[in-house]
């Protein structure tokens, strides 16, 4: 059998998936609603943002869903009818979930 | 004899697939929705990737989870992270079959064990969010 790279993306893809599942829709009514409506001042938020724990939780919750968005991507692409795109399109979505996490690094080192 | 080496082309058929195909059938159609939540996931990994390169000036970092853009780019993305959730929950029992012995661990305890773990760290989170406030 030729070599594949498929088993190491298909676990960063189910890494992010459960991520993903239990992490973000918390996350995301934080600050996509209570903030806006005043449950959660921004200030506060901010100040969380700078501990270091939660810039490990904000480095996986960035990381591994790219991860999960690539690999699924790649492929749902392609079922939609994006075909003949080569090694193109697997180089911009894993290339992509690479970029991603350097800058999420380098942003997160950087505060 | 000479050998004429240029290769038969095989005669399969290969079926034209409409582009559309996820369109006639409801089962398809939820498929593809569930394949693209990723998009969402994706997407809202780039907000925070955005929300944390701002995370250093106080008023902007407000302004950005106070714009109109931010909250209604939310209010489409949370649904669909919740069906990535739901359907990712269910799946698991179908790809993770556990044996306690000659026992199959029910199906509905693996996918039961997710809902409760989805509801403590989303309960958690919330906690540590609003005890900073």
């Amino acid at each position: 059998m030729a070599k594949s790279n498929e088993p190491g993306w298909w676990s960063l893809f189910s890494a992010g998936g459960v991520v993903a599942a239990l992490f973000l829709p918390i996350t995301m009514f934080l600050t996509g609603i209570a903030v806006p409506i005043g449950w959660l001042s921004a200030e506060s938020l901010r100040g969380l943002v700078h501990h270091p724990l939660t810039r490990l939780y904000l480095l996986l919750l960035i990381s591994l869903p790219l991860f999960h968005w690539a690999h699924r991507f790649r492929y749902a692409a392609v079922d939609l009818g994006f075909k003949g795109l080569g090694g193109l399109l697997p180089a911009v979505c894993y290339g992509g979930a690479i970029l991603g996490t350097v800058m999420a690094v380098f942003l997160l080192v950087r505060l | 004899m000479t050998v004429n080496s240029t290769p038969k082309k095989s005669k399969e058929l290969i079926r034209p697939m409409p582009a559309n195909w996820w369109l006639q059938k409801r089962t398809y159609f939820l498929f593809m929705v569930r394949e693209l939540t990723c998009v969402f996931v994706g997407g809202y990994a780039v907000f925070l990737l955005i929300l944390v390169g701002r995370a250093n000036d106080a008023q902007v970092f407000s302004g950005l989870l106070h714009s109109p853009l931010s909250i209604g780019l939310h209010l489409i993305a949370l649904p669909m992270v919740v069906y990535h959730s739901i359907t990712w929950f269910n799946l698991t029992p179908k790809v993770m079959v556990v044996w306690r012995g000659e026992e199959r661990v029910s199906p509905l305890l693996i996918a039961g064990s997710n809902y409760v773990a989805w509801l403590m760290i989303s309960f958690l989170v919330a906690w540590i969010a609003f005890k900073a406030e």
